[in-house]
């Protein structure tokens, strides 16, 4: 008995076989699957029937290289998985490693880790949205809006980190560097001035008729299903599932904040486009917070070692709410210098699960707005 | 929103308000004409790693003691040392070879974080074209020796505080060496050296 | 470890043939696994997804553990017989540990908040008995996830809807992440200055009889 939460896929295959039905690979090589990415579609006329997703060509074995090297080498390399969200990726794998080695975090580091995560937030969820608008035909404009919006968020990256997009900046125990005079007050600059685009993008798209025409009611993913195939962020949400780590877990100083958890109703792309505007909202709300109450003190735990960090055995999970979904890392530790095992939990590819009932039934063309709905980052989905 | 067109019509007013404000607001007119107007770099932004050397001397001036820790910490392994020997083949604290391959390099910065001697820190030059991808990407001692004037203007902030690290760490070898000298003198009452 | 003994005993009760194990987490972090016998493995997960008590409906992270095969010594007294007299000796027996495949579930409750529930399940070795019960029918999640790990790590899910290679293309044999895994050698030449990749690549352009 195979219980699949109200699937397509058997209805879809029950039809006629081969029936002028025609076989498309989309990709890897084609704009819209943002990345090397390939779907195998059937169609019959402009119907998608069949979708296969097609995964590796980015593949480099990030788990096999990070067996190998210390636990502080890998940290370089995870921000190359979601090269979008590296402080996400960052902070996730810090999380991990200090519930393996039992490490608590400065307060001003746990702040400015919130800071970077929001950012990280704002410039992903942005770039999402208009990546996803070009992929609807609105070429150029909603997306060089996003980054121009992105870019001051990059300039505070590097003033902050060094790096605009491989931040490399969180460690075990703490931040590797405070942030440098002034930098708080340019965080507030960027995050005060971020509302404004936020209400120029809703009145630029949000009731556009040809976005609500294209997004509406295609790439459904129903509540049951969005939960029964692990389906995380907001595409988890936009289905109607209010779970959000950052209230679950708490983890960092989350619950100092007040925010709210937005959810979608329809489970369709246009509730994922949306909800995603209104998450930047409550990101702002976070972020003037955590501006305004950032203690001062130390950025790192000065005991921590940095070379030959060797956390005792022993496993852990550590999870945290990505701007992707959840970005999740397992580490097995058996007393050496590296880990026996590291995993990691790429919600860009776990999203993935249910594309193929999302498609099923659409036109070819909203194959690539599902997509773009979802939000991917192969570097992650391959590793 | 009940007029069929309402909101492409709203859409349009707002590109135009875009259009129009990136003459006027200085906060919409974000690009620069790169080759001719460039923008400073943060104290803070990283490229590839460069050897401080401290006087007038390139070589000799090395901070490096080859001890070869940020070639084993080095995540993509882009560093290789080779020590230096002096005339009886012992190894000297002078490196003979310091290569860095920047076309594996990815500029984390660790090698900068667990060198103990400050002697790699991070360059901001990023205009890398090469000719050649194998040896114009291979980077020898030579080019990568830089006066600790240049860290000073690179990184002022970071170069203060190693700065008075180092004179600290000097001034406590020079007493501790004085009191040694001190203490192992016939008839000087003075217990130990601070050493 | 009191909760998870609790979830241990409902589920006992629930399936009374089958049998769980607690895995203790040596570590700091707190979170001790369940071990499954494969053959229970779907009922388990089932029972967990649906009981109203635990409703752990959020299959959130399946992955491959590799354990080679290692070898353990024993202390052993035994008697010997030295010199006409029965005495005791200590003796050390070496004991073979056969390795297995492990593949890790994380399991959390969207519907209560709770989580995670690590369940664990072994394969009987690591070459010819390595197969192991698929979630994906109770899980759609797994679907991905167990292809990755069948890919990299060579489980082999019986009962999965399409059980293919996920990350390595078709027709590629051995699993990268065992640890036994030996890389190939076929690095492009480039005149690099690290000895071990430029032994490695002048070793494979010697054996092709190129420069």
């Amino acid at each position: 008995m195979i219980d699949r939460g109200g699937s397509r896929r058997d209805e879809c295959e029950a039809g006629g076989e081969d029936a002028g039905r025609l076989e498309v690979s989309m990709g890897p090589q084609h704009p819209s699957t943002h990345g090397v990415f390939r779907m195998d579609v059937v169609l019959e006329g402009e119907t998608v029937v069949r979708l296969k997703p097609v995964f590796g060509y980015l593949h480099r074995n990030h788990e096999k290289i990070a067996e190998q090297t210390t636990y502080l080498g890998s940290m370089p390399y995870t921000d190359r998985l979601d090269y979008f969200c590296s402080l996400t990726s960052n902070w996730a794998y810090a999380l991990a490693v200090e519930k393996l080695a039992g490490l608590a975090v400065p307060e001003r580091a746990e702040y400015l880790r919130v800071i970077t995560a929001e950012l990280t937030r704002l410039q992903n969820h942005a770039c999402q949205m208009g990546f996803m608008l070009q992929d609807l035909g609105a070429m150029g404009t909603p997306m060089m809006y996003a980054f121009r919006e992105r870019e001051k968020i990059l300039d505070l990256f590097e003033s902050l980190t060094g790096s605009r997009m491989m931040c490399n900046y969180m460690r075990f125990g703490g931040c590797r560097a405070d942030a440098p005079a002034g930098w708080i007050e340019a965080a507030r600059g960027v995050v005060g001035d971020f509302p404004r685009f936020l209400d120029e993008y809703e009145a630029l798209l949000a009731t556009n008729e040809i976005v609500m025409a294209r997004t509406q009611g295609v790439g459904v993913l129903p509540r049951d299903l969005a939960i029964n195939a692990s389906a995380s962020g907001p595409v988890l949400r936009a289905s109607g599932v209010g779970y959000d780590i950052r209230k679950t877990d708490r983890y960092g100083v989350y619950d100092r904040f007040d925010f709210r958890v937005p959810v979608g109703d329809h489970g369709d792309c246009y509730d994922r486009f949306m909800l995603r505007l209104l998450e930047m909202r409550e990101s702002v709300k976070i972020l003037e917070a955590a501006l305004e109450q950032i203690p001062a003190g130390p950025v790192i735990d000065g005991k921590v070692k940095l070379r030959n960090f060797k956390p005792r055995a022993g496993e852990a999970y550590g999870r945290i709410e990505g701007p992707k979904g959840e970005i999740g890392f397992y580490l097995i530790s058996d007393g050496s210098a590296s880990p026996y095992r590291y995993r990691v939990r790429p919600p860009s590819l776990i999203n993935l699960t249910a594309l193929e009932e999302m498609c099923l039934g659409q036109k070819v063309a909203d194959v690539v707005v599902i997509l773009g709905s979802i939000d991917i980052v192969l570097g992650e989905v391959d590793r | 929103m009940s007029v069929e067109g309402a909101g492409l019509i709203r859409g349009f007013i707002e590109t135009g308000r875009n259009l129009v404000g990136s003459y006027v607001d200085p906060r919409r007119w974000v690009t620069v004409q790169y080759p001719e107007e460039r923008r400073a770099t943060p104290e803070n932004s990283r490229v590839y790693p460069f050897l401080v050397y401290d006087g007038a001397d390139p070589e000799e001036g090395l901070r490096c003691v080859s001890c070869k820790i940020c070639e084993k910490e080095c995540p993509p392994q882009c560093i290789y040392i080779v020590p230096a020997q002096d005339e009886r083949g012992r190894p000297r604290k002078h490196p003979a070879i310091f290569d860095i391959d920047i076309s594996v390099c990815m500029s984390c910065q660790i090698c900068v974080e667990v060198c103990p001697f400050d002697s790699i820190k991070m360059d901001q030059a990023y205009a890398w074209d090469r000719e050649d991808r194998f040896g114009g990407l291979l980077l020898h001692k030579a080019d990568l020796a830089r006066p600790n004037r240049y860290y000073r203007e690179l990184h002022p902030a970071e170069a203060r505080v190693v700065d008075e690290h180092l004179a600290r760490e000097r001034e406590l070898r020079e007493s501790g060496v004085r009191a040694a000298v001190r203490a192992s003198l016939p008839g000087s009452g003075e217990p130990g050296g601070g050493t | 470890m009191e909760r998870l003994a609790s979830i241990q005993a409902r589920i006992e009760a629930a399936l009374p043939e089958a049998k769980l194990a607690l895995a203790a987490n040596p570590g700091a972090s707190g979170q001790h696994s369940l071990v499954v016998e494969a053959a229970h493995l779907e009922a388990v997960a089932r029972r967990l997804r649906d009981d109203p008590e635990l409703q752990f409906d959020y299959l959130s992270n399946v992955t491959g553990v590799d354990w080679l095969d290692r070898v353990e010594t024993d202390k052993v007294r035994v008697k010997r017989e030295y010199q006409g007299e029965e005495i005791e000796v200590e003796e050390s027996v070496e004991r073979r540990v056969p390795g297995y495949l492990e593949v890790v579930y994380h399991l959390y409750s969207v519907a209560r908040g709770t989580g995670p529930l690590v369940l664990r399940v072994r394969t009987g070795n690591r070459t010819d008995r390595v197969d192991v019960p698929s979630l994906a029918n109770v899980f759609r999640g797994a679907e991905l996830q167990e292809r990755e790990v069948y890919d990299l790590f060579g489980v082999v899910f019986t009962g999965h809807p399409d059980l293919r290679r996920l990350l390595m293309w078709e027709g590629f044999s051995g699993h990268p992440m065992r640890k036994d895994y030996v890389e190939p050698d076929d690095y492009e030449y480039e005149p690099t200055p690290h000895g071990e990749v430029a032994a490695k690549a002048s070793r494979r352009y010697a054996k092709r009889g190129q420069p």
